[in-house]
């Protein structure tokens, strides 16, 4: 089969501290005869910094980004929640009917996705449970969405934004447990986890404790700075709250991997702070 | 008439009429709460969301461009999300940053405000891409130089550390894009 050509914008921590995130796409994308093609010579899309200080700019950066992607002529995937946000902000802004602040011509013709959308659609789902090799029997996972992929739907353009679903598809078509519990979309604080950690403290403590009592065992997530922000603070955070936290923060393309098989599932976790392993173990899954 | 020193009594209605023009019309308000109700920061916050666009439209400038809410903020969306009159208070509190700083205020967290900045000169000095580990190290510098916590800076070290074992820290930074004249172009509107 030909592979499916996608343009892709991995964004500026898939290169520093999501590699892993980065590895597990390259790895389980040819899987589903997925290419990617990033966008060429891509730039920062500016993040929380500058839509907080500097509007002009948070418009200019993903702008650029987004008028390359226009003469690559494809749908664009982005795995970070503030990439596609931003990017979905720079579409708004250019296709307004009443002209656009940079005076750019763009059509509107090609979607933006984030790829957790991307990869859920009905026909990759198909695809997924036929390539399922080693179902995820037993693993009970929360879904953890974060925040900019959905909200504002003004911008997003999501209709589930309050109560997302598709996560918990994909780890049903996967075989593992997906639970309910009411934090999925709530924030983490990842924007202030450098300048402000005690807020983020209180945050992801609050999410450990609302997914230990929904009775799970792992997080899985769509968004890097979500998996930084839950996996890296967790000794910080067991230290602080005199309790032992002892929860994997997963990428849905790792458990994808994993059921799938792919040969490379170990390196990508091992750059985990939080040793997924010996859960993965107990399962039988690896 | 005793004069009065008290800027309550001194409205500036002028912010109100700016967030207007910037399509942040805050006057739709009618102070349901659902913005402060829904939103996970309040703890952490001086003044509960509504009241910053309450106090926005009593022209209490002084009072809003110098709250912790605005940088404590984490940019959620929520109260965006949820606002029955569609009023971006998000966006609002970007807005009020953005006002606070062009104005030379003395910000209530200096911390958020110095990060957003280096973050921003961090892709001006990357040529286009975010270098993490030179943007982490120069934030940990400055907030030594603010408060010599000998704890904190062990565990950043060794998160550092454990970071860069694994490859999730790269010390020469990101690669940066080729169209060098084209952002240089974009990157002017960031003064250092």
């Amino acid at each position: 089969m030909t592979p499916m050509k996608i343009t892709y914008y991995p964004g500026c921590s898939l290169e520093n501290t999501a590699v892993d995130y980065a590895a597990s796409i390259a790895g389980i994308t040819p899987l589903l005869d997925l290419e990617l093609e990033e966008i060429t010579d891509w730039n920062c899309c500016g993040a929380t910094a500058a839509h907080s200080i500097n509007h002009e700019l948070a418009l200019a950066l993903p702008a650029r980004n987004l008028m390359t992607a226009q003469k690559m002529g494809r749908d664009v995937v982005a795995p970070c929640a503030l990439c596609f946000n931003r990017l979905k902000v720079a579409e708004k802004a250019l296709k307004n009917p009443e002209g656009n602040p940079l005076g750019l011509s763009y059509q509107g013709a090609i979607k933006i996705w984030d790829l957790l959308d991307y990869l859920t659609q009905e026909t990759y789902l198909q695809v997924l449970s036929q390539k399922v090799v080693k179902p995820l029997k037993g693993l009970k996972a929360v879904g953890y969405y974060g925040c900019v992929v959905a909200r504002p739907p003004d911008i997003t353009d999501k209709k589930d934004y309050e109560n997302p679903q598709n996560m918990e598809r994909l780890l049903t078509v996967l075989g593992a447990t997906p639970l309910d519990w009411s934090y999925k979309t709530d924030c983490c604080g990842a924007g202030l986890a450098l300048s402000r950690p005690d807020i983020i403290d209180t945050l992801t403590q609050r999410l450990y404790e609302r997914a230990l009592a929904a009775g799970a065992e792992c997080f899985v997530v769509s968004c890097q700075m979500c998996q930084a922000n839950l996996d890296l603070t967790q000794e910080r955070i067991s230290k602080k709250f005199g309790k032992h936290y002892d929860l994997p923060v997963l990428y849905f393309t790792e458990l994808i991997g994993l059921a799938l098989g792919h040969p490379q599932v170990k390196e990508w976790l091992a750059k985990h702070l939080v040793n997924p392993l010996p859960l993965l173990q107990k399962k039988g899954l690896i | 008439m005793p004069k009065t020193t008290d800027n309550t009594l001194r409205p500036s209605f002028t912010l109100a009429e700016k967030l207007a023009q910037g399509n942040l019309s805050a006057s739709a308000c009618y102070q349901c709460k659902k913005c402060s109700s829904g939103c996970p920061l309040t703890f952490a916050m001086d003044l509960l969301p509504h009241q910053v666009i309450h106090l926005s439209l009593l022209g209490q400038e002084e009072k809003v461009l110098t709250s912790s809410t605005i940088w404590v903020c984490s940019a959620c969306e929520t109260c965006t999300t949820r606002c029955p009159n569609g009023i971006d208070i998000a966006g609002v509190l970007d807005w009020l940053k953005e006002e606070a700083l062009k104005r030379g205020i003395s910000v209530a967290q200096p911390e958020v405000a110095t990060f957003h900045r280096y973050f921003l000169e961090s892709i001006k000095a990357g040529g286009g891409r975010v270098a993490e580990a030179t943007l982490v190290r120069r934030f940990t510098l400055f907030k030594l130089r603010r408060k010599f916590d000998i704890n904190e800076l062990k565990e950043n070290m060794k998160l550092g550390w454990q970071l860069m074992k694994r490859g999730r820290m790269r010390l020469l930074g990101s690669h940066a894009p080729k169209g060098q004249a084209e952002i240089k172009e974009i990157l002017k509107l960031i003064k250092s």
